[in-house]
């Protein structure tokens, strides 16, 4: 991550002494060509023209299959995904002007569906959410209402989970970093979940998330008395993600721990002792000492954990399928839903490529963000 | 009071030890067991404990229900072709990147550190379409013959994984950090660049070679995304689809259980052996990235 | 003799392999077969029989199978077609041959097989586009109402007959009776755990029962009206309090409810009738599905088989495929795995289904009740929409919301299509 240091700093190591090599230069070159050639040529292959690919076809209607030719459709793909747009209702009233109400009391709106599929202006949008203010009725609309949900589904797992996994690795890593006899078990322990696949956690976890059998329902209840009734961990829209962010930050926190375990190794001693005399104790050792020490490795750990949990696919696919009701589908598996599933590849790729943009931009928020701090 | 707090840590350690080894003991032990009994076991101390009648039935069930020697194979072939090609391809790269000077390396190793970001879930979908243009060339009725795509082979499952380019920044790494002196000394010998990398670049290298490797393996034993999108027959198919497809049938929890502890075994196997090269490997990773 | 394939990489290593091999390779040609991996594991066992008896009964052919997983055989064979990778033979879910037709990977039956094999097998055994037939099967299946005398005489329920089902209120009633007993958390399994095209033959009938459809049959590029109209919202509520009442477990953690006694009644196909029977023995009832206004509905067309274009041996294909619609071959199919017959002299060839057979009822719920899907090039993408609205409903979407956007999905993916050769 740190790339301009590393590439500064070798040229200095490079420049060697000056003598001459130019009669082995031609040869040389040739070495160069061929020991770079394949590792490049494989980038070039299945990483730049991919992406080149991607941007390219999200121009188009391009199908995995189909009889029908291929059509540059502009800016269709990317306006489907994130076109978003407003309405304004009025309650529905009676000749004599009083407003309509149901049995329950609530005011009674025209079907949106009729007014949007009848407005030229609104022909492609659907109703994302809605607000009520005095009266009125505010709906948020959007053309795939799908992919705006995926990406706050996103995000809300990225918000809960790089906290959770990067906090609880640094838990971890000061838990094993004490001088205890035979620590390097509990790490070995801790370590474990990251080696077993996460096809394979989710499998088991969906066990222990289930709402009859599992045991989270049956320890909660054990706790509360019988207070708490099980709750459908995976079956409720409100409950999924959270649960899904729970399972993802136990089995992928062992490798944050180990970074941030090498990060507490490399701080001297030297610190922590004129810390000592100064009189702090061991929460004012932790701020002054230990925080600062770990700033570049929390640095790393926080840019790559976020930009793994954008990637979310694997959990939601075997443990949700993007439900219920869509509240653990995320712009991946939109993505591969769209885009392979059902074979919409100039779709899934417009998905691609916005995927792309956002991982950048927030990767180099994120290093401004901490470069600033480090300024400051 | 030093004892006490000492026996505090440690009682503070099982708890949170249990909480991370409970799913995996529960996982393996349930694969030993008839449902009935995982059932009845749930929720005391036995759930995690080999007790009661053990029985292999589960696995049996399992081989018998899917082919899981073959996927294992595949799995076993994919993740040892691109690791050893890995290995090596990444390797050669970053050896010219760090200690040969060419016109242009600056650029290629910016562009190198750039793509570190692109992460594999952002091109899948067009790399599909890419793979399903690309043609092998195939043996049919005793002839040569361009067969019409990579779906469904194993090449598709390892060729797209070599080239790396957050390993070949690992090896830039290391390599740029190995004094000069040696392959100076070898170049005025006449050793060429490829006698200097593999006589003295690769056997000073061990640590970086070890931890790429592992690092590889564990990238490369848990596909999931792309295999589910480019390989569908069962002759090309790796565990993690293999496992996956046969949790969606709903079959008994136990056999998924023997299936899981199966595919999972080799790695814990693995790493429990190598433990400490596999601690190291990933700090290290991650402390100098 | 299976055809190598080798990769550019490790071609040239291959090399002098292949070529011992080729010298050696006998006679016969070899003819690629897919086949969907599904769970009823003797159903791909008569298969692999039927493959070995055909590769033992001549020498010209040699078919070679590969399993394909249920769940995504869809994409995968659109994946192979646009690879050019498809095998001779593949079977499909009969709804999707005609998108396979209209995308042009099949072969036109008529001519390739033998005249008397394609006029021996009933109606729903031949999946047809535009008037030609492009796949035919061994079996079909018919969706049932699954349960046990005790139970009906426990709860003093009405036992369902061919001539007067179950009604949609006295089937709510008996959910209701059973669920009020305690005896069953959830009384009535429903696969809701399944995924793919099961939602779609499953849960479809019922919607057309309601009197509601997935589009319209007329134009086939609309479904405004006809999916989220009055019926399919009736349709929409029932489905989601059948889940709300909790009679039908929302996430099922496996299908053995009713064959472990979890459940009292299994709306499921007939296809699970050998391992009912053998559970249940004579306790078991075997109901035609509910009447919910329309008369009784359920899915006809099940897994059949078709040449794809590509083929270079069609010759091989079409033989192997006549092999298989042999009566013999149909009945060991019926025999191992209890499906219906897919014509009248493989059914006299088995205990079950002939004539006065003890599983005769399912032929006549096939004959009398099915609706055949939606035959147009669209229909993928309805059943996986039609699946994706369920699901949601299920989880207690607003049933009209989940109407309305199964119809903007389905009609926006046709005009895309340019209403794939409707207009």
């Amino acid at each position: 991550m740190n790339a301009n240091t590393s590439v500064n700093s070798s040229d200095t190591l490079t420049v060697s002494s000056g003598r001459p090599s130019e009669p082995q230069r031609p040869p040389r070159k040739r070495y160069v060509f061929l020991m770079s050639a394949p590792a490049l040529l494989g980038l070039f292959m299945f990483l730049v023209l991919p992406f080149l690919m991607a941007l390219g076809m999200s121009f188009t209607d391009q199908r995995l299959l189909s009889p029908n030719a291929t059509e540059w459709v502009g800016l269709r793909n990317y306006d489907r995904l994130l076109n978003i747009s407003w309405l304004v209702q009025e309650p529905v009233s009676d000749a004599a002007g009083n407003l309509k109400q149901t049995a329950d009391g609530e005011l009674v709106y025209p079907r949106l569906r009729s007014v949007l599929r009848n407005d030229p202006e609104y022909k492609d949008f659907k109703e994302y959410t809605h607000w009520s203010f005095d009266n009125k009725r505010v709906v948020l609309l959007a053309k795939d209402p799908s992919f705006i949900q995926s990406i706050i589904n996103t995000l809300l797992f990225v918000i809960l989970v790089v906290p959770i996994q990067c906090g609880t690795a640094l838990g971890l890593a000061l838990l094993i970093n004490q001088k205890l006899r035979g620590i390097f078990l509990f790490r070995t322990v801790f370590f474990s979940p990251v080696v077993t696949s996460i096809v394979v956690v989710s499998i088991v976890w969906s066990f222990l998330y289930h709402k009859d059998l599992g045991l989270f329902n049956h320890y909660l209840s054990a706790m509360s008395f019988g207070l708490i009734g099980p709750v459908d961990w995976l079956g409720d829209p409100d409950w999924a993600m959270p649960s899904i962010v729970l399972m993802s930050a136990w089995q992928a926190a062992g490798v944050q721990m180990l970074i941030f375990l090498a990060g507490l190794q490399g701080i001297s001693g030297d610190l922590y002792e004129a810390a000592e005399l100064d009189g702090a104790g061991p929460w004012g050792k932790f701020v002054n000492v230990t925080l600062p020490g770990l700033k570049n490795t929390t640095i790393f750990v926080v840019i790559s954990t976020t930009i793994q949990a954008f990637g979310l696919f694997t959990q939601v696919d075997v443990m949700t399928r993007g439900g219920p009701q869509g509240s653990t589908s995320t712009v991946m598996y939109h993505a591969v839903t769209k885009g392979f599933r059902e074979q919409d590849i100039a779709y899934g790729s417009a998905i691609s490529v916005i995927f792309f943009l956002a991982i950048l931009a927030i990767a180099l928020l994120q290093k401004r963000f901490f470069d600033k701090r480090e300024d400051a | 009071m030093k004892h006490l707090r000492k026996l505090g840590a440690y009682l503070f350690l099982l708890l949170i030890g249990y909480v991370f080894l409970f799913p995996l003991l529960f996982m393996i032990m349930s694969s030993f067991k008839p449902e009935q009994v995982i059932f009845a076991d749930l929720y005391s101390i036995r759930a995690i404990l080999p007790v009661g009648d053990l029985t292999l039935d589960n696995y049996r069930q399992v081989f018998e229900k899917s082919d899981v020697l073959l996927y294992f194979r595949n799995s076993i072939l994919i993740t040892s072709a691109t690791v050893i090609l890995g290995l090596f391809v990444n390797s050669l790269l970053a050896f010219t990147l760090s200690r040969m000077r060419w016109s242009g390396r600056k650029y290629i190793l910016a562009a190198v550190v750039a793509l570190m970001i692109i992460p594999i879930e952002a091109i899948v979908v067009p790399l599909l379409l890419l793979v399903s243009k690309l043609p092998t060339i195939g043996w049919e009725q005793g002839g040569f013959v361009l067969m019409g795509s990579w779906l469904n082979s194993l090449e598709v499952q390892i060729l797209p994984f070599v080239a790396n380019s957050f390993f070949i920044f690992l090896f830039y790494q290391f390599f740029r950090d190995i004094p000069k002196d040696f392959d100076e000394a070898a170049e005025l010998d006449g050793a060429t660049p490829f006698q200097i990398y593999r006589h003295i670049i690769v056997p000073m290298s061990g640590p970086v070679f070890a931890t790429v490797a592992i690092l590889h393996f564990l990238l490369m034993w848990n596909q999931y995304i792309w295999p589910i999108m480019a390989v569908q027959g069962e002759d090309a198919r790796p565990v993690m689809p293999g496992i996956q497809i046969f949790f969606g049938r709903q079959t008994s929890w136990g056999e998924i259980m023997a299936y899981a502890s199966f595919v999972t075994l080799p790695v814990l196997a693995v790493f429990l052996a190598f433990q400490k090269k596999f601690v190291s490997s990933l700090a290290g990773a991650g402390i100098k990235g | 003799m299976k055809i190598m394939k080798v990769s550019l990489l490790s071609c040239a290593i291959m090399t002098t392999l292949t070529l011992d091999v080729s010298s050696a390779m006998a006679a016969p040609s070899e003819v690629k077969l897919w086949r969907h991996e599904t769970s009823n594991i003797k159903e791909i066992e008569v298969s692999k029989a039927t493959i070995e008896r055909f590769n033992q009964s001549q020498a010209k052919w040699h078919i070679t199978a590969e399993m394909i997983p249920e769940g995504s055989y869809t994409q995968t064979v659109t994946a192979a077609a646009l690879a050019g990778d498809l095998p001779c033979v593949l079977d499909m879910d009969q709804p999707v041959v005609p998108n396979f037709a209209w995308s042009g990977y099949l072969l036109p039956l008529e001519g390739l097989l033998s005249k008397d094999a394609l006029n021996g097998l009933i109606g729903s055994a031949k999946g047809t586009y535009k008037g030609k037939v492009y796949s035919v099967g061994q079996f079909d299946v018919a969706l049932a109402l699954f349960t046990r005398q005790s139970i009906l005489e426990k709860y003093n329920l009405r036992q369902a007959t061919f001539e007067q089902p179950w009604t949609k209120a006295e089937l709510l009633d008996a959910l209701a009776k059973l669920k009020a007993s305690g005896e069953y958390q959830y009384p009535l399994a429903m696969r809701t755990g399944w995924t793919g095209e099961w939602y779609s033959y499953g849960y479809a009938p019922m919607l057309q029962s309601f009197g509601a459809d997935q589009i319209d049959r007329d134009n086939y590029v609309k479904s405004e009206g006809v999916l989220n109209g009055e019926a399919g919202l009736a349709w929409g509520a029932f489905f989601q309090s059948l889940f709300n009442n909790e009679y039908v477990d929302r996430n099922p953690s496996d299908d053995k409810g009713f064959v472990q006694g979890r459940a009292a009644l299994d709306y499921v196909g007939s296809w699970e009738m050998a391992n009912h029977s053998k559970r249940w023995g004579d306790d078991l009832v075997v109901m035609p599905v509910p009447d919910f206004g329309g008369g009784p509905v359920i899915g006809g067309g099940s897994w059949q088989w078709g040449i794809a274009k590509s083929c270079s041996n069609p010759e091989g294909a079409a033989a192997f495929v006549d092999f298989m619609l042999q009566p013999e071959e149909i009945a060991a199919m019926s025999v191992a795995t209890g499906m219906i017959p897919s014509s009248p002299e493989a059914a006299e060839l088995t205990d079950h289904y002939q004539v006065g057979g003890d599983w005769r009822y399912f032929y006549d719920f096939t004959a009398a009740f099915a609706e055949l899907r939606p035959a147009t090039p669209a229909y993928p993408i309805i059943s996986s929409t039609f699946e994706k609205m369920a699901r949601n409903i299920k989880d207690g979407a607003n049933v009209q919301d989940a109407l309305d956007e199964a119809v903007d999905t389905i009609e926006r993916n046709i005009s895309d299509n340019k209403g794939y050769g409707f207009n």
